[in-house]
């Protein structure tokens, strides 16, 4: 064990260490860390959870089969459909999958240990956020286009699905965040954070969605990509600040 | 030095406790007693930073801090009623994160010293999953051993822990109050610690 | 005569005051109502697009820019609860909710009736009745996340980061909606495009708009004393009351 006298000394020398951490303070070299902390730890926990991630996705396969059932096979319906089809059941998967953000941190007690953490809480939520995405947005980008088949659509299109999914997945993990932690440890919890998270989705769900169909109709799309890309950026410097203000209320 | 002044809290509609002060110096221990819902939780998840009192300051070194206060995370050590661990994750990658996130250092041979002196060095490797209560709530006191922190805020830190986890702790305690670090803990077990050094809060 | 207007922001303090100013706003609301009705109804001509349909929009649209200003006035008091931590603004942006989502519904519901004679659809997807429902879940959300926390200082705080983001969102979700519309209607006409306003039109919409604004302010304020009531039940101050005695 450690004698009393080096104990001392590694207090007081920590002390002065604490105080140059805190004078510091929270920005700058602390971000990129903060991060890759929380990146990594998500990612390698959602790995070992391999089960969950695979529900979700069948969950957003089965819902694309059926609104065809629910409507008509006609083709030219379902090109009509596709596009908006794709993205609401995109939507939906990601919603079943929000709560879990910070439910799980909430729950064992870490979501303390990280609003109490030296580094910066909106990086430290950012890095979740990231995680998020490419646990369930990224697997949907990835799978829309070849569902975006079933629905007949011609390769060019499905090319435009497919960016602006690109775009647009990112915006909802984001959104989805400020929802989860304001709907943290509530009763209710997943409904209500759909109903808070979908009507500010909409613009997203509009111009997201929309751009295949100014595809369709010859019209240049890259108006909506940087609209769309203009939201992302907006969410990805807003957002982490919002879902960390979020956090530090539901710590009350 | 830890410093409490006419703190009062609410926790809803209900009044938890009014005009609250105390303080504690370095080297001393303020010990928390009280029924279950007098409010032990909350007092110490203020001192904590992590919710505001309804009314009062909390000063630390002399400084008043608000709610999440930069200086004060810096020197915090805090361990609430669940062990913050990772079921998925093995014992040494929950404490090695445990301490990156606090912003330390972490080199893999303190954090399998840190597990050995915690008798848990053979299960280092084990999902935390197949651990037992007090196996977790070791991990955690080799948080405390590894972190560098003057100000412990332990919350019912007995719980789980058989009488070898009982008396770790307690030697663990003394001897960050002899390094001058302060602690502040709600418990019912003694921790073996002399008289002049603690001072005891009731919340009725 | 220097008012000290921060001796208002304690909820003690400002109780009294409200109970002050509800009859006046209250029967102004009432006052500027019959007269906007009666130049409304009464002396305004009729529209020789529309017919008597038209009359409609003298409810319809003060209720619509009654809900979106009171949206942006919920969003400020959110603001000024979260940055000054004061429980009056907090609760003042709770006593606000319901009424912006009534002058929602008022809004929507007028606008589909007037939709039905005027366009044979009482839905017709058009910009701004969309933004219009967008905006109705925004406030039911609100008062949902509310009612959904208990403690009461966790929900103001939660409330006003939700309306800031969606007050944020606002003018992002009407510019979406109404881009959506143009690609998929392209010029037709938009329903609650107002008729060629004779000037006498538009006097009558204002005074109808401040009456709205009047009676949103005056039940605001009655809500919020309930609202104080209930929050501050503990206070000494509160069980000397009358009206509080009395129960």
């Amino acid at each position: 064990m450690h004698a009393t006298g080096t104990e001392a000394v590694g207090v007081s020398a920590s002390a002065s260490e604490a105080v140059d951490r805190a004078a510091a303070g929270d920005a700058g070299g602390a971000i990129l860390p903060a991060i890759r902390w929380s990146l990594v730890r998500d990612l390698r926990i959602a790995l070992r959870s391999r089960a969950e991630l695979g529900v979700q996705l069948l969950f957003y396969v089965i819902v694309v089969t059926l609104f065809p059932l629910a409507t008509t096979p006609e083709r030219n319906l379902l090109l009509t459909m596709g596009p908006g089809v794709l993205w609401v059941a995109a939507l939906l998967a990601s919603l079943l999958s929000l709560p879990r953000l910070f439910a799980g941190d909430y729950a064992d007690g870490t979501l303390e240990q990280i609003a109490l953490s030296p580094h910066p809480l909106p990086a430290l939520v950012a890095g979740k956020i990231l995680a998020h995405w490419l646990t369930t947005g990224l697997p949907v980008v990835v799978l829309a286009p070849l569902l975006g088949l079933q629905y007949g659509m011609p390769g060019d299109a499905l090319l435009v699905l497919t960016v602006a999914l690109l775009l647009g997945t990112p915006i909802l993990s984001l959104l989805g965040a400020i929802g989860a932690a304001l709907t943290l440890g509530l009763r209710a919890g997943g409904s209500l954070l759909a109903l808070l998270v979908l009507p500010l989705y909409i613009p997203v769900l509009i111009f997201g969605a929309g751009s295949v169909d100014m595809w369709r109709a010859g019209l240049a799309v890259a108006g909506n990509f940087s609209l769309l890309g203009a939201g992302l950026l907006l969410a990805i410097v807003g957002a982490p600040f919002a879902a960390a203000s979020a956090v530090r209320i539901a710590m009350d | 030095m830890l410093e409490a002044q006419d703190l009062a809290a609410r926790r809803g509609y209900s009044q938890l406790f009014t005009g609250l002060s105390f303080r504690v110096a370095a080297g001393e221990a303020l010990v928390i007693t009280g029924a279950n819902g007098t409010g032990k939780t909350t007092l110490l998840r203020m001192l904590a930073g992590l919710s505001a009192p309804t009314e009062g300051i909390i000063r630390w070194e002399g400084r008043p801090v608000a709610p999440f206060d930069a200086g004060l995370r810096h020197a915090l050590a805090f361990a609430g009623h669940s062990p913050s661990l990772k079921d998925e994750l093995t014992a040494e990658e929950n404490l090695t994160l445990l301490v990156e996130l606090a912003g330390e250092p972490v080199e893999r041979g303190a954090i399998h010293a840190a597990l050995d002196a915690v008798a848990l060095g053979r299960k280092r490797a084990l999902p935390a999953r197949v651990l037992s209560q007090g196996q977790r709530r070791r991990i955690g006191l080799a948080r405390l051993r590894l972190l560098r922190r003057r100000l412990w805020i332990l919350d019912e830190p007995v719980t789980a822990l058989d009488a070898a986890g009982t008396s770790l702790l307690a030697r663990l305690v003394a001897e960050h109050l002899d390094g001058g670090g302060v602690a502040v803990a709600a418990t019912h077990a003694p921790l073996g610690l002399p008289e002049e050094r603690v001072r005891a809060l009731a919340l009725a | 005569m220097a008012i000290n207007w921060y001796k208002y922001s304690s909820p003690a303090a400002f109780y009294p005051l409200a109970g002050r100013l509800i009859p006046w706003f209250g029967w102004s609301a009432a006052l500027l109502t019959a007269i906007g009705l009666v130049v409304g109804l009464g002396i305004a001509p009729t529209d020789f697009q529309q017919g008597e349909a038209y009359r409609i929009i003298f409810i319809h649209v003060p209720a619509a820019w009654m809900s979106m200003f009171l949206y942006l006035v919920m969003a400020f008091w959110g603001a000024m609860a979260l940055g000054f931590n004061t429980r009056l603004s907090a609760m003042m942006a709770q006593s606000i909710a319901p009424t912006g989502a009534l002058m929602t519904f008022i809004a929507l519901w007028t606008g589909s009736l007037w939709g039905r004679p005027t366009w044979g659809t009482y839905w017709a997807w058009d910009a701004r009745m969309t933004s219009e429902l967008i905006l109705l879940f925004l406030y039911l959300g609100v008062i949902a996340l509310r009612n959904a926390i208990d403690d009461p200082r966790r929900a103001d705080r939660a409330c006003a980061v939700l309306s800031l983001v969606g007050a944020i969102n606002v003018p992002i979700i009407y510019y979406s909606v109404k881009w959506w519309n143009t690609l998929h209607q392209g010029s037709s006409v938009s329903l609650t495009a107002a008729p060629k306003m004779a000037a006498i039109m538009l006097t009558g919409m204002l005074i109808m708009s401040v009456a709205a604004w009047f009676y949103s302010i005056a039940v605001s304020l009655y809500r919020v004393r309930a609202i104080i009531v209930e929050r501050e039940r503990d206070a000494a101050w509160v069980n000397a009351l009358p009206e509080v005695r009395a129960t």
